[in-house]
């Protein structure tokens, strides 16, 4: 029986397309995710709810039938979506709701009255955003969202069921030729640990350096 | 396409998914049985254990949260029968997302235990309860109330979670949707049939978990 090791090697070359799916669907939930919080806070009620409903609905259906709805739904209308792009869009999709959940956190965290004294010194709006509420918020916004970032490794791993071939597709490759589940799988789950650890190391140093830096400014 | 054709096979359709939801929530019954006594199991080791069961527990709950859940229901599913253990797919799926949940919930509990003040404890020792009792009896009523709310978003969260038994042929919502889908051609009206099943319970469900959050906040 071939060991843990030798898979090791051939699951690796699924780790571009992982982190691809991961910060790609990352960087489009970040970006779609400010004018979804700016819906969800507005005080135009329509718009309000359209934001509400968003956020309501990409975080109560599951991933994996978001990613079907992107593949084999939109084919069904015409419309013909790689694997990769309908992973990364639908996972991006999913990534937009929460990500607009942890921005309006971040910014009810800023005490009201940081906008006040802003407002008071002549700042314009985006001059107050840019200098006095972005920077406070950022501290808050961080820690979710590299939790949620490291959360999105794991999701990418259902981007197999539709046929992005990242590390679980590969492994389950491997796994329909030889049957030894038990190396491959163990194999894929160390090399997904072996991205995971040092991400979460990297967002508690960053988070500390954030924090200290707002203290001392 | 009109929305006429996009709903006129749900009343068809309808009866069938209903029973892969009713599949959905029995799994998530089962995960939970699993996954929740043994996410508490491993906060107690973890936080109120001697140091190598400590150690032995984040190292458990590190693996279960930091490994994706469908490769842990694979390598159950298919690396186990190596090990001449051939489990059926209800069962596989049930230990190998009950393993994840434990991960998730062990940090919860944790927080929990944590957040009974020492005093409780201080006093339970004062008036002579032996260890044992002190946990049953003082400790973990305090800690079970506090985690209720997020316990609850994580069952909510695997009722989701049990949409991943699709990859081990589990007859549950989003496999029949996808196994009408493939038959009829038409993924897409069928897909946002399930899609809405799934939102109908885990978006009330929700609610409800961020109410009692908020009474429990309100209480606290």
């Amino acid at each position: 029986m071939s060991s843990v090791v030798d898979y090791l090697g051939p699951l690796s070359a699924g780790i571009g397309n992982t982190l691809l799916i991961t910060f790609g669907a990352f960087g489009i939930g970040a970006a779609i995710g400010i004018p979804i919080a700016l819906a969800r806070s507005a005080r135009w009620r329509p718009l309000r709810m359209l934001g509400v409903a968003y956020v309501e609905l990409l975080r109560g259906i599951p991933p994996i039938a978001w990613l079907f709805i992107a593949f084999y739904g939109l084919a069904q209308l015409g419309i013909r979506v790689e694997s990769m792009p309908a992973a990364v869009g639908g996972l991006g999709a999913i990534s937009g709701a929460y990500m607009a959940e942890i921005y309006r956190a971040g910014l009810r965290a800023v005490p009201h009255g940081q906008f006040e004294a802003g407002r008071a010194v002549g700042l314009t709006e985006s001059g107050l955003y840019r200098h006095v509420i972005v920077p406070q918020a950022i501290v808050t916004v961080f820690p979710p969202a590299m939790t949620y970032v490291i959360g999105l490794l794991k999701d990418s791993a259902i981007a197999s069921v539709i046929g992005a071939q990242e590390i679980t597709a590969l492994a389950l490759g491997e796994q329909q030729q030889s049957f030894a589940g038990l190396p491959i799988f163990l194999a894929a789950g160390i090399i997904y640990m072996a991205i995971g650890l040092p991400l979460g190391g990297i967002s508690r140093w960053v988070d500390v350096r954030l924090t200290r830096r707002l203290a001392d400014a | 396409m009109t929305t006429a054709v996009l709903f006129a096979h749900w009343p068809d359709w309808i009866g069938d998914l209903s029973g892969g939801l009713l599949e959905s929530v029995k799994l998530t019954a089962a995960i939970s049985a699993v996954g929740l006594p043994l996410g508490l199991l491993l906060a107690m080791g973890s936080s109120l254990g001697p140091r190598p069961l400590r150690w032995l527990s984040i190292a458990v709950v590190e693996v279960a949260r930091g490994v994706p859940a469908l490769v842990v229901l694979y390598l159950v599913y298919f690396g186990l029968p190596q090990a001449h253990l051939t489990l059926e797919a209800f069962v596989a799926a049930t230990i190998a997302l009950g393993f994840t949940m434990a991960g998730y919930t062990a940090e919860i509990f944790r927080a929990g235990i944590n957040a009974v003040p020492d005093g409780q404890r201080e006093a339970a020792r004062a008036v002579g309860l032996r260890r044992g009792q002190e946990l049953l009896y003082v400790v973990l009523p305090q800690a079970v109330r506090i985690v209720i709310p997020p316990i609850l978003g994580y069952v909510v969260l695997f009722f989701q979670a049990t949409s991943l038994a699709f990859a081990v042929a589990i007859p549950e919502l989003i496999s029949r949707a996808y196994t009408i889908g493939s038959s009829t051609f038409e993924y897409l009206n069928v897909l946002i049939l399930a899609a809405l099943l799934y939102a109908a319970i885990a978006i009330p469900a929700s609610q409800l978990v961020d109410w009692l959050e908020r009474r429990r906040d309100r209480l606290a």
